[in-house]
């Protein structure tokens, strides 16, 4: 982008004019509602990697959405989703509900980048969701309301339950033969399935694949970009230890 | 109200591919071009970067590149009798937005359409009876033919690099390429791409059983190549963050790779980003365009002049545009008058996945368009008499990377979590492939696009509105191709094989491809159709649309190989005959 003072091509309005204000010339932002247009002409300008940067999740923060009672809750749910195994440690110990916490607290917790317009109508199951609850309010409500139902079926919270009784109430929630009050069970639980594996399989940077449990357990290379010299050595096991967006812990390790 | 702005000799709204190629054409022509995108100004070295483009959750959960549904999306029903709903989280198909449009995100794979598809009704009818074609079917032909077609696509397969092995040259037959391909005035720009297991595999076990596999015409460049604008690209490493995400290493073509880089430095164009283009204004009997109006990132309205308009906005908003735009006259499906939203159409998405014991496809290496293909079942490739339905799918195995989010195959009937789901997934990551069909699509009486009646964006202004259903001839068909499909699956002896034909109603929730088309489509009759073979609009010959809205069906191929060529085909009759006689280029 040339930076120019002169009027725009267009003649009669300046580039300011144009654009609106001076905080137009900063290009590639990224936050939503940052946005501003922008009139390009001539060789193109930029901030090398203005875009390509995401905070890694700092995992010592303490819960960013959940309350106390709610990570419990959503602890024990993910330790059995996932339990630990001989393949790998449970979801609970890869940190899937320190990801679904820094999950809601941004900006996907209030579906911001989604259409969000009423009027909110149950259609067919293939129009998708229309539920008007955003991740942050089905959490909220669909976490209350398992307490709700464990407490009055069996005298307790989720999280003090049996791991074998938790299983049970999520396979009855899966399957729908648990109502929950004030939110349908399927549109809960299949958001928790979906946002722990998201977690679990998803780079470490976001906080639910401790040290790529998951991508060592799968053989998943992770962030590697050049596959040129593997890609004719066929049904061979090409033995990769995998590499995240941040590197690898030995790595950091050797300093 | 909107301020008015001096006035361009042409205004291109979008700059994705098909905006990007004809904003360059006319600007070499010696015009002043102002080019328009609701999206940010995208470039690789800013965007997208080895260290971090590799991101799944960002990319394919998140959706970044994609066009918000906040700022617009679609309602979907399936007929007409239903209320549509919005579409709130993108699901069948992901529109992009930003300078490159879906280009950035897509897969690369870039077919030229088959010589019979441009006259398809008259082929149909010629070949099985003048009575042949069922009356859910509204077929036609596209006004243009193969020879007329043929030049453009060599002009763009040379914008992008595309890298192949020809199947048929104008000198005859080649080996190793498709056999059905129309003649071809020059081979592919860079040669094939090497394979991975899954598709050698494929491509042994069709040939044994006759068929003629070929490398999948792709947009991902083989070796380092510089294309005719004098921008180079750079060699395919197979990353495996292919599909709807940025290319780190300037390997996809794009408009941002190919494009955009040479024409952004020629005086005579302007690009403004982040400004959503609302309305194609018109003098007061509609005969002529006088400019669009836009609404940029502060939300002030401005009105930009110009000689030329060019809408390049994909499908959906070129339909959208011209509906809120009252060009033409909308479709409606009881009197099947008005050619406005007409003959929509999209893909038919098939697929066999195989489950082996014994192979490590190593999944991971993969890109959106490495892969070997047959088409024997494709489009009329094969012989229709008696089988009760026309149409066929390009049979393919193209491994498009296993970033495990996502790519977590087991066999149906293994439980989604738990210890049992998580040795399943270990069990079978590695060892399992899959042979897509992706389909053609005939456009139906029923199946159109409208403007929403309450569902509207942020600025108030009504949501596009999809009817579609798949017709009784497109199940049929995909029952055919997915059992041919099978019948290889089979052969390639794998543990077990699930088939999965694509059945009706259609589901906006699982991704089918983004390939949607029609709405807006070209052909030689206005009665049946909105734009001429030059895609200059009936009635308003200084108006072009540009896109897979000209489609008037959909083979069983990926569109934008026709795409782009449709944008240099638009560009050619423009500078060559409309300059030079300002009017119908028909008449
Ligand atoms: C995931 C994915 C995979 C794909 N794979 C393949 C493939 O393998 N092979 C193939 O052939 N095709 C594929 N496609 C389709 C391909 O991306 C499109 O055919 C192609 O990008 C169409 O080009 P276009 O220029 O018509 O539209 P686009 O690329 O969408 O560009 C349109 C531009 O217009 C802008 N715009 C829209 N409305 C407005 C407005 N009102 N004002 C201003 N600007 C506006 C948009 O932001 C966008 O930048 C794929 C698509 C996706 C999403
Ligand atoms: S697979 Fe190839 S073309 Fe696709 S993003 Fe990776 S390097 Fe680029």
């Amino acid at each position: 982008m040339k930076k120019r003072d002169e009027p725009a091509a267009s003649g009669g309005l300046t580039r300011r004019e144009l654009l609106g204000s001076s905080a137009a010339l900063l290009v590639g932002a990224a936050a939503p509602g940052a946005a501003q247009a922008l009139t390009f002409q001539g060789t193109p300008e930029w901030k090398p990697l203005a875009n390509v940067a995401v905070e890694p999740v700092d995992e010592s923060a303490g819960w960013q959405f959940f309350t106390e009672e709610e990570a419990a809750t959503v602890e024990a749910i993910v330790e059995r989703l996932i339990p630990a195994d001989d393949l790998s440690i449970s979801g609970k110990e890869a940190g899937c509900a320190i990801f679904i916490d820094r999950q809601l607290a941004g900006a996907y917790g209030g579906f911001e980048r989604l259409y969000m317009h009423g009027p909110f109508q149950d259609g067919t199951p293939e129009q998708g969701d229309q539920s008007p609850l955003t991740p942050g309010q089905r959490y909220r409500i669909g976490l209350a309301a398992l307490d709700d139902h464990c407490r009055r079926e069996h005298d307790a919270r989720f999280a003090e339950l049996e791991a074998d009784r938790r299983d049970q109430i999520l396979s009855q929630l899966e399957q729908e033969q648990i109502q929950l009050d004030d939110i349908d069970s399927q549109l809960f639980f299949e958001l928790v399935l979906t946002n722990t594996m998201e977690g679990f399989f998803a780079d470490p940077l976001y906080g639910g694949n401790r040290d790529m449990v998951s991508w060592k357990m799968l053989g998943f290379p992770g962030a590697r970009y050049d596959y040129r010299d593997y890609i004719e050595r066929h049904n061979e096991d090409l033995e990769f230890t995998p590499v995240s967006i941040g590197g690898r812990s030995d790595w950091q390790a050797q300093g | 109200m909107a301020t008015k702005l001096p006035l361009t000799d042409a205004v291109v709204v979008g700059l994705g591919w098909a905006g990007a190629i004809i904003a360059n054409e006319l600007v070499d022509a010696g015009l002043k071009v102002v080019g328009i995108e609701r999206g940010p100004w995208r470039d690789t070295a800013k965007d997208f970067n080895i260290a971090s483009v590799t991101d799944e959750l960002r990319y394919a959960q998140r959706q970044e590149l994609m066009l918000r549904t906040a700022q617009n999306t679609i309602t979907m029903r399936n007929t007409p009798s239903q209320t549509a709903l919005p579409m709130r989280k993108w699901g069948s198909f992901h529109p992009g937005n930003g300078t490159g449009g879906a280009g950035n995100h897509w897969a690369g794979i870039t077919f030229r359409f088959q010589p019979e598809e441009f006259r398809l009704r008259s082929h149909l009818e010629e070949r099985y009876g003048a009575d042949a074609i069922p009356d859910e079917l509204s077929l036609q032909d596209w006004g243009t033919d193969w020879d007329e077609m043929e030049p453009f696509y060599d002009a763009f397969e040379k914008v992008a690099g595309t890298s192949g092995r020809a199947g048929q040259l104008k000198s005859g037959q080649q080996p190793g390429g498709n056999p059905f391909e129309g003649a071809r005035s020059s081979d592919y720009p860079t040669p094939p791409l090497k394979q991975p297991y899954s598709p050698t595999l494929f491509a042994d076990t069709a040939r044994e059983m006759g068929y003629s596999p070929f490398p999948v015409p792709s947009s991902l460049v083989s070796e380092a190549y510089t294309n005719p604008l004098g921008v180079t690209m750079g060699p395919c490493t197979f990353c495996g963050f292919c599909t709807n995400y940025g290319c780190a290493n300037y390997s996809k073509a794009s408009a941002i790779t190919t494009v955009l880089p040479a024409l952004i430095r020629k005086e005579n164009f302007e690009a403004r980003t982040h400004c959503e283009v609302l309305e194609v204004t018109t003098d007061s009997d509609g005969r002529r365009a006088t400019g669009i109006i836009y609404v940029d990132s502060a939300g002030r309205r401005w009105e930009q002049p110009a000689e030329i308009v060019v809408v390049a906005a994909f499908t959906f908003e070129n339909v959208r545009l011209m509906l809120t735009s009252n060009i033409g006259q909308a479709y409606d499906p009881a009197t099947r008058q008005g050619t406005t939203g007409r003959n929509y159409a999209y893909q038919t998405a098939n697929n066999v996945q195989l489950f082996f014991d014994d192979k490590n496809f190593n999944p991971f290496i993969g890109a959106g368009a490495v892969g070997m293909g047959i088409d024997d079942f494709n489009n009329d490739n094969f012989d229709h008499a008696g089988l009760g339905f026309f149409g066929g799918g390009s049979t393919r195995v193209t491994p498009i990377g296993a970033a495990p989010i996502n790519a977590r195959p087991t066999p149906p009937g293994t439980p989604r979590w738990g210890s049992n789901w998580k040795r399943a997934t270990v069990d079978n990551y590695k060892s399992t492939m899959s042979i897509g069909c992706e389909a053609s699509n005939y456009s139906s009486p029923n199946n159109y696009l409208s403007l929403d009646p309450t569902y509207r964006d942020r600025l108030g202004r009504p949501l596009l509105r999809i009817t579609f259903d798949f017709t009784q001839n497109d199940l049929r068909m995909a029952q055919y191709v997915t059992d041919k499909t099978a019948e290889i699956a089979r052969r390639m002896n794998p543990r077990q094989i699930v088939a999965n034909p694509r059945t009706g109603p259609w589901d906006g929730r699982p991704y089918q491809s983004s390939h949607v088309v029609g709405g807006f489509v070209m052909g030689a009759d206005p009665s049946n159709s909105s734009v001429n073979k030059h895609l200059q609009v009936w009635g308003v010959p200084n108006l072009f649309v540009v896109g897979a809205s000209a489609f008037p069906q959909n083979p069983g191929y990926n569109p934008t190989g026709t795409v782009g060529a449709l944008a240099f085909k638009a560009a050619y009759g423009i500078v060559n005959r409309y300059l030079r006689n300002p009017g119908e280029m028909m008449s």
